[in-house]
Parts: structure tokens; C-alpha cells; sequence
């Protein structure tokens, strides 16, 4: 009845979303009294896999079969459910991100396993069991409850503290059976973003609505966003326009993220758009308007021109980073 | 080549979430329900590829979960310009449940390019696509936010953790489509709205089915204390505050 974490790599390594399953799957274990068993799939050197150990990984099982080298679905579902059933496992914990999204249902239908998507606490119970979800874009919290005897979670990003432990992790390899009529999909071409701050991993997010008026005006955003070591993200109609790429559009229909900080340039505060970033811990607002809805979202607030503030902001964030 | 767009029936984005009895349903008093955003996207990028000449896409069908209630939006989806639909006769139960229906009608009826959304905008389950995909055995692709026709290849664009990635797939397959598939919905105009109360809604009696998750309850956010204001002319403040209150920067 272990616990199973399945965390991908990125080029090889992990990060702090890693950390993060490992850690929540560990206190999974620690409540059910059971191990911590994290799968990994692709070339990972073994230092790497060893780093898991810290947030309490007791054992770590590495494939790396060729034919896994890109994701396909069907195939890495077939994997994990191998390894749920070599390991016995009652859980099996994934990321909510586009990988965890695309495999947790398959793996829910292949062993008849309930899914609780998108958690951000641990479970409130374990008998029956039971863990909050949120539901209507975050407008409310569902009891969730899993009446299967195995039981899938997904966890939300940037949404449990990473603890550091002292367990060493043992390895293991094992060589799944994959058959060549599985994987149906070719990856043809890979487009990586290089250099910046990934929009789901940021810490500090700045943003942008129509109120920036121009696309010309976003040098700001970024520098601002650059000096606090953050990404840039906006509203739906800045990237409709083509102001800005849409994967940078965070709310309802685009990103939902849960940075610690959320700066807001020119947005209003729509319903939708506070959909995908009402989990950040401290939202800053800056808007002309006094009644914008984004204030009361909001834990600081400048009633005031986003173009003349945000020279003063970076101005401000260089003179006290120097200090 | 045929296409499907599972269709999910929302609540519209700007509802007031309220729950009656107890906190145990949701209170769909005065809620107006919608395409669920995402398969609105899919149906509108599936109506481009089948008016492109140059692709083989013969009809594009819409397909729902749901008691008679969710007709309008089907009817609303006929009107966008799908060419008929189908309504399982089932009051929608955990995702497990839906995928087992939409299954059925599946399996009886091939399509080639089957298409869901990445989550339904009221219980943001995400989870839909990828069951149904394993119950019918077939490859999915998640996060999709292009696809492309070429001949019998359909070539696919996925978001992956900092990049994209370009698929390419022979049909059958099933597509989880996400922001980026169409650049805006497509709106039924007055002619579309005409057509569509002669086009066929099929009804499907559904299967037996047990779900593998209940909903015990529901709860409503803490609500968030005042923003503090701080002058136009004082940022320095507010960056104060930031590295010294919230220990954010
Ligand atoms: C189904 C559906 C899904 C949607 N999903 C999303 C989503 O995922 N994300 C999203 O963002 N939106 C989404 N929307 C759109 C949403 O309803 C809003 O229209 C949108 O968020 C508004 O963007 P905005 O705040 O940038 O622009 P506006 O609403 O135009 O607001 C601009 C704001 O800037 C302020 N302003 C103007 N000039 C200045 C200045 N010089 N300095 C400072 N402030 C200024 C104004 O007071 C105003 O508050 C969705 C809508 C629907 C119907
Ligand atoms: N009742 C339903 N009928 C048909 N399709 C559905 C239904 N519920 C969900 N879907 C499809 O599954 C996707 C993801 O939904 P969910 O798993 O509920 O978040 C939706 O975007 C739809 O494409």
C-alpha cells in the first residue's frame, strides 16, 4: 500500500514541482503509515535521483527505456500502472500540470482508480478519503472522496511547502514492457523557451491588462519582472490582441497559477482573470480606477497610472535591491 | 474524416457560486448555462478545418452528457455550425460516469478526430479526455493548442512546461484542446440560429455505471482582508512593504 509519486524531468532534472510531490507523497505515507516509492521516467543521472531522498523519497524506481522518450499517453500510462502494481501502490500522486493532466485520468480508467484533481492540502480524512478541491475556477472548494481502493491525486503547483528531510533513497531500475503498437504519436519538432522564468514555476509574476494601453509599453514589465527574478503573464485581451503570447495569459481560460506575488498592471479584475491567480499568498494591484474589482483581490494597492508607476517600481525594487 | 467535440454544459464564467442544502449542491437558481469555453474553442477550430477545402472532414457532430436541460446548449452548438448532435439521457455523475457514456456512443459510432476540452469551467476536473481516451483504447494528446491537417496526417501542437511540441498522428485519436486552438469562438449568427432547429439532436439512452468519486460537500473561499492603499506618489512604500510585510521580494 505505498505511496507512488511520478515526477518528470526537465533535460534531465528536477524541480521545485518535484520537491513538491515528493514532499506532499511523503506525508501521504507518513499518515498512512507506508513508504514513498517515486517513479521516474528518462535519463536522469544518479545524483539527481538521489536529491529526491531529501524530501522523503525511500525508494526510487528509474526507466529509461528508449521508446519513452517523449511523452506519449497511452504508453507512460501503461508504464505507471506496471509500476502501481509491482509496488503495490494505494496512491498514486501526480503533478497538475499539462503531463500530470494528460496521464492521471488514463491511469484512473486502466485501474479503476478514483481522481482527485488539482489538491492543494492534504487530505482532511483518509478513511473515507477525502481531500478539497477547488471547483468553479476557484470560487469554491469541493469535498472531494475516493471510493476506489486505489486512488489517484493530482497536486496543484506552488501549492505545498516543500520539507526537507534526512532519508537517503535507494534506487531501483526497471525495465517495463512496452509494446511498439502503444505509442501512436511522433514528435516532430520540439520549441523550447530558453532563459526565463517559466510562468507556472515563478515565485513573483508581473502583469499586464489593457490599461498598459500599448504593447510598446511592456519593456517595464519585464525589466521589473527580470530584476525581481519573476516572468511576465497577462489578461486575455492583451494576448487576443497580440499584444503578448497566449502563454502568458493567466485566468480561467488560460493559466492558473500561485505565485507568492502577483503584480498587476492596468487589469480590472475580472472574474475570470482572478480565476487563475487568486491563489497567489500577495496580490498587488495598479489601476486608475478606485472601484476595479482587482482591489479587492488585492492586498496592496496603487490608485494611480500603471505607466507612470512602473518606472517608479523598478526605480524603487534597483535602489533597494542595492542596499 | 469525421469529428466529435464532447461538449460540456457550464455555467456561465460570471455565475455567483451558491450552495443549497446544507452546502451539498450547487444552487442552479438563475444560473445561465453555456459551451463549456474550451470545447467552444474546439468546435470553432473544427468547423475551420472542415470549411478548409483542402481537408477531408466530411461532418463535424457535438456530443453531450446530460439531461434535456443541457439541449439549448447543444441546440447553441448546431447553431455555431456543427452539423448534428447527440445527447446521452444521463444526469452527469463523477467524470468516470461521462467518460463511460461518451465510451458507448463511441464505440457503436467511429470518428476520426475526437475532441475534448482541458477542463469544464464548473468542477475542473480535467480529467474527462484522458478517460474516455483509455476506455477506447486509443492515443490522446493533452494541452493542445493547434492542429493541422495534411492528407491522413494530422500534425498537433502541445504545451509542454516551457516550450511546444509538434505531434504529428494518423487518426483515430483523441484531442485535449486548451486556449490557442481557435483564436475566438465562433458566435452563431441569425441564419446559423435558424438552421439549427432543423438539424437532428439524437438521443442515446445511457448504460449502467457506477462512479469512483462523490462530492461530500462544498465550502466557499475565507473572504480576504482590505487591500491596503497605498499613494500614486509613494511607491517606494509599497516596495517597502513588500520586502518588509510580506517578505515577498
Ligand atoms: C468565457 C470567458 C473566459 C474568460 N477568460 C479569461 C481569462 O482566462 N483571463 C482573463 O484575463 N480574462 C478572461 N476573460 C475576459 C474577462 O472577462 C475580461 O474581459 C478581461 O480579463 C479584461 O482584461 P483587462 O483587465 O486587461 O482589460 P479591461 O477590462 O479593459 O480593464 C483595463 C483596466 O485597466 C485600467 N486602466 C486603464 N488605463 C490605465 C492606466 N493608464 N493605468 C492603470 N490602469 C489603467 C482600467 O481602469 C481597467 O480596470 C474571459 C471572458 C469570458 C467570457
Ligand atoms: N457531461 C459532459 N458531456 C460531454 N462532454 C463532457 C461532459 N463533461 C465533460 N466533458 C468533456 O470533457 C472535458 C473536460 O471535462 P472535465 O473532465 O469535466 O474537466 C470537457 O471540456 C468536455 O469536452
Amino acid at each position: 500500500m505505498s505511496v507512488l509519486v511520478y515526477t518528470e524531468n526537465w533535460d534531465g532534472r528536477f524541480k521545485k514541482l518535484s520537491n513538491e510531490l515528493v514532499s506532499y507523497g511523503s506525508k501521504l505515507a507518513e499518515m498512512l503509515n507506508t513508504s514513498t516509492t517515486v517513479l521516474s521516467i528518462g535519463k536522469v543521472d544518479e545524483a539527481e535521483l538521489k536529491s529526491l531522498g531529501k524530501y522523503g523519497a525511500d525508494k526510487i524506481i528509474t526507466v529509461t527505456d528508449e521508446k519513452l522518450a517523449t511523452l506519449d499517453n497511452r504508453a507512460y500510462t501503461a508504464v505507471i500502472a506496471q509500476v502501481v502494481e509491482k509496488e503495490k501502490s494505494g496512491i498514486v500522486l501526480l503533478s497538475n500540470n499539462n503531463t500530470g493532466k494528460a496521464i492521471a485520468p488514463r491511469l484512473s480508467v486502466k485501474l479503476k482508480a478514483g481522481i482527485a484533481s488539482g489538491i492543494t492540502a492534504v487530505p482532511e480524512k483518509t478513511s473515507p478519503f477525502t481531500a478539497a478541491k477547488k471547483v468553479f475556477s476557484g470560487k469554491a472548494f469541493a469535498k472531494f472522496v475516493i471510493k476506489t481502493d486505489i486512488k489517484i491525486l493530482t497536486l496543484a503547483q506552488n501549492s505545498y511547502e516543500i520539507v526537507e528531510k534526512t532519508g537517503q533513497a535507494a534506487i531501483e531500475s526497471f525495465s517495463p514492457s512496452v509494446s511498439n503498437d502503444l505509442i501512436r504519436t511522433k514528435v516532430i519538432n520540439v520549441e523550447k523557451q530558453t532563459g526565463k522564468v517559466l510562468l507556472t514555476d515563478a515565485e513573483i509574476v508581473v502583469s499586464g491588462g489593457r490599461g498598459m494601453k500599448s504593447p510598446d509599453n511592456w519593456g517595464k514589465i519585464e525589466e521589473l519582472a527580470d530584476l525581481l527574478g519573476g516572468a511576465t503573464a497577462c489578461s486575455r485581451p492583451v494576448s487576443d490582441e497580440g499584444w503578448r503570447p497566449h502563454e502568458e495569459h493567466t485566468g480561467q481560460t488560460g493559466k492558473i497559477i500561485a505565485p507568492n506575488l502577483y503584480i498587476a498592471f492596468g487589469i480590472s479584475g475580472a472574474i475570470q482573470h482572478l480565476a487563475g491567480v487568486s491563489s497567489s499568498k500577495f496580490i498587488v494591484a495598479v489601476n486608475t480606477d478606485k472601484d476595479a474589482p482587482i482591489f479587492e483581490a488585492a492586498d496592496y494597492g496603487i490608485v494611480g497610472d500603471a505607466l507612470q508607476v512602473l518606472p517608479k517600481f523598478v526605480d524603487a525594487v534597483k535602489e533597494l535591491k542595492s542596499l | 474524416m469525421k469529428i466529435i467535440i464532447c461538449i460540456s454544459n457550464v455555467p456561465d464564467t460570471t455565475t455567483k457560486v451558491k450552495f443549497v442544502d446544507n452546502n451539498s449542491a450547487f444552487d442552479t437558481t438563475g444560473v445561465q448555462w453555456i459551451i463549456n469555453p474550451w470545447d467552444e474553442l474546439a468546435l470553432t477550430r473544427a468547423l475551420e478545418l472542415k470549411e478548409d477545402a483542402n481537408n477531408p472532414v466530411s461532418s463535424v457532430t457535438v456530443v453531450t452528457v446530460g439531461l434535456k436541460t443541457s439541449e439549448p446548449t447543444l441546440r447553441k452548438a448546431l447553431a455555431i455550425g456543427a452539423d448534428d448532435a447527440i445527447r446521452v439521457d444521463f444526469q452527469p455523475g463523477d467524470a468516470y460516469s461521462v467518460a463511460t457514456q461518451l465510451a458507448e456512443v463511441l464505440k457503436n459510432n467511429p470518428y476520426d478526430i475526437i475532441l475534448n476540452g482541458i477542463e469544464s469551467s464548473d468542477y475542473n476536473g480535467s480529467s474527462v479526455g484522458g478517460m474516455l481516451a483509455e476506455l477506447l483504447d486509443m492515443s490522446s494528446i493533452s494541452a493542445v493548442s493547434g492542429i493541422k491537417l495534411q492528407g491522413e496526417e494530422i500534425k498537433v501542437t502541445r504545451d509542454i512546461d516551457g516550450g511546444k511540441e509538434e505531434i504529428s498522428i494518423t487518426a483515430p485519436f483523441v484531442g485535449i484542446v486548451q486556449k490557442g486552438i481557435a483564436k475566438e469562438p465562433r458566435i452563431a449568427a441569425m441564419r446559423g440560429i435558424m438552421m439549427a432547429k432543423k438539424k437532428p439532436i439524437t438521443v442515446v439512452e445511457p448504460v449502467a455505471v457506477d462512479s469512483l468519486t462523490e462530492i461530500a460537500g462544498f465550502e466557499l473561499p475565507q473572504s480576504k482582508a482590505a487591500c491596503k492603499i497605498i499613494d500614486a506618489d509613494n511607491v517606494k512604500e509599497l516596495v517597502e512593504l513588500l520586502r518588509d510585510e510580506a517578505k515577498a521580494i
